[in-house]
């Protein structure tokens, strides 16, 4: 059998050692230490989005935020994941989305952290673009039925309705990744980009 | 065209063109850049060929179609080579004197030389100051070439650097040369060049990709279109040698759509070198295999990003990628790829032909070499300027740029583009250098340089670069696109007159995460425009935040147009001209702007006859009440300046 390469690491001034080739959230949730995420799905590729898992590394006598998604665990690493840097970053992320998504999982995240009213004003998109429906979509589903749209602050996620109403009556599986609650609370009654699943599912019942 | 087989090859071609050229002389015409094309450079080349036609002088004489040739709002630019003799704003009707005069004769065409501050003439082209101060090793050679022909950059000696390369340099001297010479990502990076052709070079995989960084979008900045339009060979020159020391046999030029002449001129300058055997397989007989792709970019700024640009070459949309690893190891399909900006490409093939040594001879300790600068705003000399880095800003403003439009009073420096910093007065001594730049809250950037004046609102200035960020952030990640889009709801309210006590704390608290937290370069540069105004010109915030005041008068919520009644002359030119009918008086009777109607377009200020300069634009105070209507004007005749 295959030696499995180790390597070791130091999270919160505890030594952990785990498999090469795996990222500091994980080998983090290995050993039981908490990092938030919002965008991080263990079975779709990391994606670095919400920033929410910005941990301190030290490495060569050099210190610098990454996110824990991303980088792999290196052997000598040193993590702080609640350096008063992050989690004036985390409070930060949370304000922000606070105000344009005020849902409970938001919520909830930001009260554990000490938001309370976010200082800003925004439209109340209720999406983060966290990207898991659109994610999941099209590496496990293979269907590519929701998509982005946009740019910069225009960026949001639509259906496409060409495959939309082909696929997604029986699918439906984005529903419960959605950190906001979006997809489920809106798809049954005006959906993104203002298209009702109704339409998708009439298509649908139409073709049949 | 015969394929060129050997280094000799090269050299015979290079004799022949420079022995059927005699003693020509050359007339250079910026017809082949954009900005000579806009001026009607092509009609004035045209008419140079028809002329030199006409009077049967095409042995003597030979018109050229250059790229841009720096001074740009000059065009049309005519230079005459090698007498050096440069006519600016030339019309197609100018054409036949010049022929007849300084072609055939030795006599000038006084009208069309360069006059400077003090009203005396100039004749060459390297004694006029906006040229003068500068030394232009990577961009001079836009002036000696067509950049459609092959030959001509042949004849300036052109790929024998590259034939030097393959036939007596190793990969590893290349490499060598180029770490030593200490050349640093012209971009904006700054990133050490060598040490980056070293890791694609040394990292695993066979397939390596070399990529030119044609994505030049920062408002106001054209370094690098200038240069692939009007020397197209110097950059593929580099880029060849590049791909020869860093073992790629594949190369893209990733260029926006919105370069449409770049992209023909490249096109052509890709053709005539796969003609001679300067690209693809066996060059120069070498053995070494290598060959470019022309990608389009569709028109997005953070494309300009390396990983963004990679994933856009795979097809993909252009989006920075999140991960650690260095595209010089795992790019565009996971493979080493390494991507230079197009300066940077250009400046390989000097450092290869004069040596390391030559380069580090120029510049600061940290910063080799020049860089290209596109100096605009409200100096007086507007273009494109190289300059040896270590310069000073003051330098380049006042000595090149010829100092501050209409004799206003400087206010701020804007370099390194959307995401650079604005510096102030006190700054100005300080060299032009990455770190230095860095060092002051500002940076480098690939060259944009844009200078501001009195009647600059800075508060206004970082609203406009956070608007344009905003719209070009890719959206991906949170604290680059909430950050930046609350950001600038502060900054829009800041201007609007609705700033809050807080307002520049939250600023700098929001700035920080952003800058910190960001996942590509576009986030973790954007909020400098914001810091670096609030460190230098503070006082602008708090009188927009607790005086209701913006002391440039550009912020329309917090000013008034009013005319002065002891200036005001009746004149009714703004009366006329005022677009919503704001302004009430007649004939000798005073004119009174109704701030009611008034949208505050500034009309009025700019067409009130400056003898007169009645209109004025208050903040901050409140506008006198009105004189009763019908009072009829003071005449001020004889007391007018």
């Amino acid at each position: 059998m295959k030696k499995v390469e180790k390597v070791t690491l130091t999270i919160n001034d505890r030594e952990v050692r785990v498999k090469k080739g795996m990222t500091i959230l994980e080998a983090a949730r290995d050993a039981g230490i908490h990092i938030p995420t919002l965008c991080y799905h263990e079975k779709l590729a990391p994606y670095g989005a919400c920033r929410l898992c910005t941990v301190e590394i030290s490495q060569n006598g050099r210190t610098r935020l990454v996110t824990a998604c991303v980088y792999p665990a290196e052997d000598g690493l040193i993590v702080q994941t609640e350096s008063p840097q992050v989690t004036k970053i985390r409070k930060m992320l949370l304000e922000l989305m606070l105000a344009s998504a005020p849902a409970k999982t938001i919520q909830d995240l930001a009260q554990q952290h000490g938001v309370a009213k976010p200082r800003f004003e925004a439209e109340k998109t209720n999406c983060i673009l966290c990207g898991l429906c659109v994610r999941y979509c099209n590496e496990i589903k293979q269907a590519n039925a929701i998509g982005f749209v946009g740019r910069g602050t225009e960026r949001r996620v639509v259906f496409y309705p060409e495959i939309a109403s082909t696929v997604c009556a029986s699918c439906r599986e984005c529903f419960s990744l959605c950190p906001t609650g979006k997809l489920p609370s809106e798809t049954d009654g005006v959906c993104f980009d203002d298209l009702t699943l109704e339409d998708f599912l009439g298509a649908r019942q139409a073709r049949v | 065209m015969a394929r060129l087989r050997s280094p000799a090859d090269l050299a015979g071609i290079r004799q022949q063109v420079l022995s059927q050229r005699g003693e020509k002389r050359y007339i250079a015409i910026n017809a082949s850049g954009t900005c000579g094309l806009a001026y009607g450079s092509d009609q004035v080349f045209q008419a140079f060929v028809a002329e030199i036609e006409r009077q049967g002088l095409t042995e003597q004489a030979c018109a050229r179609a250059t790229g841009c040739l720096g001074f740009c709002e000059n065009s049309p630019i005519v230079i005459i080579f090698p007498d050096d003799i440069c006519y600016f704003r030339v019309k197609p009707s100018d054409v036949p004197e010049i022929v007849s005069k300084t072609i055939l004769g030795k006599e000038l065409v006084n009208r069309l030389l360069y006059k400077d501050g003090k009203g005396k003439r100039i004749v060459h082209e390297g004694k006029i100051p906006f040229y003068k101060h500068q030394s232009r090793i990577v961009f001079g050679n836009n002036r000696l070439i067509d950049p459609k022909s092959i030959d001509d950059y042949i004849a300036l000696g052109g790929y024998s650097t590259l034939a030097k390369a393959l036939f007596e340099m190793s990969p590893e001297e290349v490499v060598e040369t180029v770490k030593r010479a200490n050349l640093r990502g012209r971009g904006g990076g700054g990133f050490p060049t060598g040490k980056k052709w070293e890791t694609t070079r040394n990292a695993p995989g066979e397939t390596k990709y070399v990529i030119v960084n044609a994505d030049e979008g920062d408002p106001g900045a054209y370094m690098d279109r200038s240069l692939l339009e009007g020397n197209p060979h110097s950059v593929l020159e580099g880029l060849v040698i590049g791909a020869y020391a860093i073992g790629s046999h594949e190369g893209y030029i990733y260029v926006r759509q919105e370069y449409p002449l770049a992209i023909e001129n490249l096109f052509i300058a890709l053709n005539q070198a796969r003609e001679y055997g300067l690209l693809g397989k066996n060059i120069l007989g070498s053995g070494f295999n290598f060959d470019v792709t022309i990608h389009r970019g569709a028109g997005a700024f953070v494309s300009g990003e390396s990983s963004a640009l990679m994933t856009a070459i795979e097809g993909k949309v252009g989006e920075p990628r999140p991960k650690y690893t260095r595209t010089a190891v795992s790019g565009i399909w996971e493979r080493p790829s390494n991507l230079n900006n197009v300066e940077t490409w250009a400046t390989v093939p000097l450092i290869i032909s004069k040596g390391a040594d030559w380069f580090t001879s120029i510049g600061t300790a940290g910063s080799k070499g020049t860089k290209i600068f596109s100096l605009v705003g409200k100096v007086n000399n507007t273009g494109l300027v190289e300059v040896p880095m270590g310069m000073t800003l003051r330098e380049i403003i006042y000595d090149i740029g010829g100092g501050i439009r209409y004799g206003k009073e400087f206010k701020a420096v804007q370099t390194g583009g959307p995401s650079g910093g604005c510096l102030p007065e006190s700054l100005l001594d300080i060299p032009v250098d990455f770190d230095e730049l860095t060092k002051v809250g500002s940076m480098m950037g690939s060259g944009g340089m844009i200078v501001m004046d009195e009647d600059n609102c800075m508060v206004d200035v970082a609203r406009y670069f956070l608007a344009f960020l905003a719209e070009e952030s890719c959206g991906k990640c949170i604290p680059c696109r909430e950050g930046i889009k609350q950001m600038l709801n502060i900054l829009n309210r800041i201007c609007d007159g609705q700033g809050r006590t807080g307002d520049i704390d939250l600023l700098e608290e929001l700035s920080e995460v952003v800058r910190d937290a960001s996942l590509c370069a576009l986030g973790t540069t954007a909020p400098n425009p914001v810091l670096s105004t609030i460190r230098y010109f503070r006082d602008e915030y708090e009188a927009h935040i607790k005086e209701r005041r913006c002391p440039a008068g550009v912020c329309k919520a917090l000013i008034s147009y009013y005319i002065q009644p002891e200036r005001c002359q009746a004149c009714q030119i703004c009366l006329r001209e005022c677009p919503v009918g704001a302004i009430t008086g007649g004939k000798n009777l005073l004119h009174v702007i109704d701030q009611d109607k008034c949208t505050k377009c500034g009309t009025c200020l700019e067409v009130c006859p400056p003898r007169f300069a009645a209109v004025l634009i208050l903040s901050g105070e409140p506008v006198p009440a009105a004189p009763p209507q019908g009072t009829k004007v003071e005449r001020t005749k004889g007391t007018q300046q």
